[in-house]
């Protein structure tokens, strides 16, 4: 691979738009929103408060082994430096997870695809059209307050050029409420030859312009979905596959302005217990860190999505928070870097009382990385069946959210308490072989 | 499965919690029969057992030493050894809170089609080995691989062969009862600068830590020996706080807060200079899950042995210098040594020997 040069003191006005002024805390850019596409000299900015700049550049490196007994004699025609982990966006990727990271905040996550959308309308007896997932979408997003306990939302493609039905961007009523807008750019799972049944998730193609795109229209941080199946070994390949497609796809996200959200969801499916379920998972993050590690990217600027380690879904035990706790801190003890700044966990089919009380347990003490929730049903499933497709139940709906959202967030300050939580609220979701 | 785990497990994990606590630090006292030859040679001082032995019953018998000390590296023979009057050193540290470690790798070798890069030896009979030093009073090893950066190294090969080499260790010393202290030297040795050393050690560590990992190695139970992150030896010196900075954030990228202490070689930085770097990074405020302290060699050793000279009379003299070190670390460690170590000859001179074999 050619040495990559960055151009660190010409930016694109386009790329440089830094709506998000007020919700980093810094002070406003003094750019303008233009849409002119000339571009402009601008001192590289270089105010990060504990590290000392790098002068980003050099490619990656290629070893050369000298033939054998040979001592290479200065030819140094080869242009082999290490790369270091940075990228025009570098200080930008490190604030916007530090956001997303804050305390008392997590994502909600609401980027089904249209199909998925369409499963949690017929849920409630509504069908799947553009204007009724707009409706649902608006609904979620509108929610008043949202942003004291939700940092970041994920959206699906259609939904990041959506707007309300008075004509307001979506992506602008997130930022009024400080909340960071996310999408899905993964483009799904399909079968992984050779495997043992397993799935890969596709995506990587024209990734790096659609990243670009997405950043264009407002997103600041990205999500990728990988599966791995207990049941179905899992497999060395299908491990591998999925944390070398997740390492491929942070570096181009990180190239093109977006956080990743790193997800190698490790499926509740099967019978095993706990044990199995924390083996497997540190494999599987040995192997996504070593990658990323590989591909360069920057460990400041990526947020993780795990699933919890629980026994599986039809295990004869159930595990309670606080083993659920011990077992999940254990592994990310020893697979995450300090770097990380966050851990955002996914519900994966738990109720949305259990989703609370695992995260509640697992902040009863510090961490070296927030600890919290990126959760879609486990926020949404009391929201729809409130809602059921009617305007007149909309503000009811939204305080639904609001409770599922301040629950997490206390969960993610450890002050959570299950008191007073409807029986709705206590119902599993899992469903056997879920694709969503 | 996931970590390996056995007998051991509890014993390894508090083990090295211990070295890790706040205020000590280890003392490497393992050099080779060879190596300590060199040292002993610098004084003047005949390379034979009597006076190795003197060496080390002057270090580890130093009043108020002790203290700040959680660990000492022995080589093989030193396990042995006793005092003048008859006590074993492993009864003499043992008493002073101190636990005994031992090097049980064989030197290093070089690998064929490289450019002089090398791997470690020391994996046939290791098992029996740990046992044995087990049995002798040892509760931790080290392992030392070596690597160096120029433009066409570490290669992938060096990288792997000694990550892998690093992870065989660590796993058959828990098998055995001891926790391995897993030391990834990159030599600063060349014309590079800090941040080309910062990447290439966030490389190595990354590849470490996979190997571990491969190898069900209880990461609770180890111990992290790497380089400080700093230009090389023939490029411009850089101010504490920058070293500091480039340090802790090339392990904060690479070291799993399972870990609990980061023991830093010094490689040939001067007894002064190693001491304000490691506290520099422990009054840097950011993320550090795991203690920050040292394990140090001719950085703890060097005033001490100058001020001996390997004369009985000097001895007392030679121990006040060592105790200054130990105490200066010790405060690093807490980052609150303030650079007042009573200053002794040789403190502040660089130890740096180029493409140093020991």
């Amino acid at each position: 691979m050619s040495c990559r040069r960055r151009e660190g003191n010409m930016v694109n006005m386009e790329q440089k738009q830094i709506h998000l002024k007020g919700l980093f805390g810094i002070p406003a850019c003094s750019l303008s929103h233009s849409l002119s596409k000339t571009s402009v000299r601008i001192p590289r900015v270089m105010a990060c408060a504990s590290f000392v700049k790098l002068n980003a550049a050099s490619s990656s490196w290629i070893g050369q082994k000298s033939s054998f007994g040979e001592r290479s004699q200065g030819s140094s025609t080869r242009r082999v430096s290490f790369s270091i982990r940075a990228s025009s966006y570098t200080d930008e990727l490190v604030q916007t997870a530090k956001v997303i990271a804050s305390p008392g905040r997590g994502i909600l996550a609401i980027d089904e695809s249209n199909a998925t959308c369409g499963k949690r309308l017929a849920s409630i007896g509504l069908d799947n059209t553009e204007t009724n997932r707009q409706a649902y979408r608006q609904l979620l997003l509108t929610t008043p307050g949202l942003g004291e306990y939700i940092s970041g939302a994920i959206l699906f493609e259609e939904t990041l050029y959506q707007s309300t039905t008075s004509g307001k961007k979506f992506v602008d009523c997130l930022r009024d409420e400080n909340i960071v807008p996310g999408i899905k750019v993964d483009k799904g799972l399909v079968p992984l030859p050779g495997s043992n049944n397993e799935s890969w998730c596709q995506g990587l193609d024209g990734l790096a312009s659609r990243s670009a795109e997405y950043y264009k229209q407002g997103a600041r941080f990205a999500k990728w979905r990988t599966v791995v199946s207990i049941p179905c070994g899992p497999s060395a390949l299908a491990v591998k596959e999925a944390a070398w497609g997740l390492a491929r796809y942070a570096a181009i996200s990180q190239d093109n302005g977006l956080v990743p959200i790193v997800e190698p969801e490790i499926l509740l499916d099967g019978d095993h217990p706990i044990d199995r379920t924390l083996e497997v998972a540190e494999k599987v993050w040995a192997e996504v860190f070593y990658y990323l590690a590989e591909n360069n990217v920057m460990f400041e600027g990526i947020l993780l999505k795990p699933s919890m380690v629980t026994p599986g879904a039809e295990h004869k035990e159930k595990a309670s928070p606080d083993t659920i706790a011990k077992y999940t801190l254990t592994m990310l003890k020893r697979r995450v870097p300090p770097a990380v700044p966050g851990i955002m966990f996914l519900s994966g089919g738990q109720s949305e009382v259990e989703a609370t009380l695992n995260l509640n347990a697992m902040n009863q003490s510090p961490n070296p990385w927030h600890v919290s929730f990126s959760y879609a049903r486990a926020l949404q499933n009391t929201v729809l069946k409130t809602w059921q497709g009617h305007p007149e139940n909309v503000e009811a709906a939204q305080k639904s959210l609001l409770v599922r959202a301040k629950a997490n967030s206390l969960a993610q300050l450890g002050r959570y308490s299950a008191e007073g939580e409807s029986e709705e609220a206590k119902k599993g979701m899992f469903v056997k072989g879920y694709t969503y | 499965m996931s970590c390996f785990k056995n007998k051991y497990a509890d014993e390894l994990v508090k083990n090295a919690a211990y070295i890790g606590t706040p205020g000590k630090g280890i003392l490497a006292a393992d050099e080779s029969t060879g190596t300590i030859g060199k040292r002993l040679s610098s004084i003047n001082v005949e390379n034979v057992e009597e006076n190795r032995r003197a060496l080390r019953e002057l270090l580890f018998c130093a009043p108020g030493a002790l203290q700040y000390l959680s660990g000492v590296i022995l080589f093989e023979e030193t396990l042995y050894q006793k005092t003048a009057s008859g006590k074993p050193f492993v009864d003499v540290l043992k008493e002073g809170g101190v636990l005994p470690g031992i090097k049980v790798d064989k030197g290093t070798v070089e690998l064929a089609g490289t450019n002089g890069e090398t791997t470690t030896q020391g994996l046939d009979g290791l098992g029996q080995r740990c046992a044995k030093y087990y049995e002798a009073g040892a509760r931790f090893a080290k392992w030392r691989a070596v690597l160096k950066i120029s433009a066409t190294e570490p290669s992938e090969l060096a990288i792997h062969e000694n990550a892998y080499g690093l992870a065989r260790y660590a796993s058959i010393c828990q098998e055995n009862g001891l926790v391995p202290i897993v030391e990834p030297e990159i030599l600063v040795d060349g014309s590079h600068d800090i941040e080309k050393c910062a990447a290439v050690t966030e490389r190595v560590l990354a590849a470490c830590y996979k190997a571990l990992n491969d190898h069900h190695v209880m990461l609770e139970g180890t111990l992290l020996k790497p380089n400080m992150v700093t230009p090389g030896s023939d490029a411009p010196k850089v101010a504490h706080e920058v070293i500091a900075e480039f340090t802790v954030r090339a392990l904060q990228r690479t070291v799993p807060p399972a870990v609990p202490a980061i023991v830093f070689l010094s490689g040939g930085q001067s007894e002064e200079e190693a001491t304000l770097n490691l506290n520099a990074m422990n009054k840097l405020n950011t993320k550090k899950p795991w203690s920050l302290s040292f394990s140090f060699g001719r950085a703890l050793q060097q005033s001490t042995l100058k001020a001996w000279g390997g004369k009985t009379e000097n001895v007392e003299k030679a121990r006040a210098a060592f105790l200054s070190r130990c105490k200066a670390n010790s405060e690093a460690t807490l980052g609150t040594y303030k650079g007042d170590a009573t200053p002794a000859e040789g403190a502040s001179e660089s130890l740096h020997v180029k493409d140093y074999k020991y």
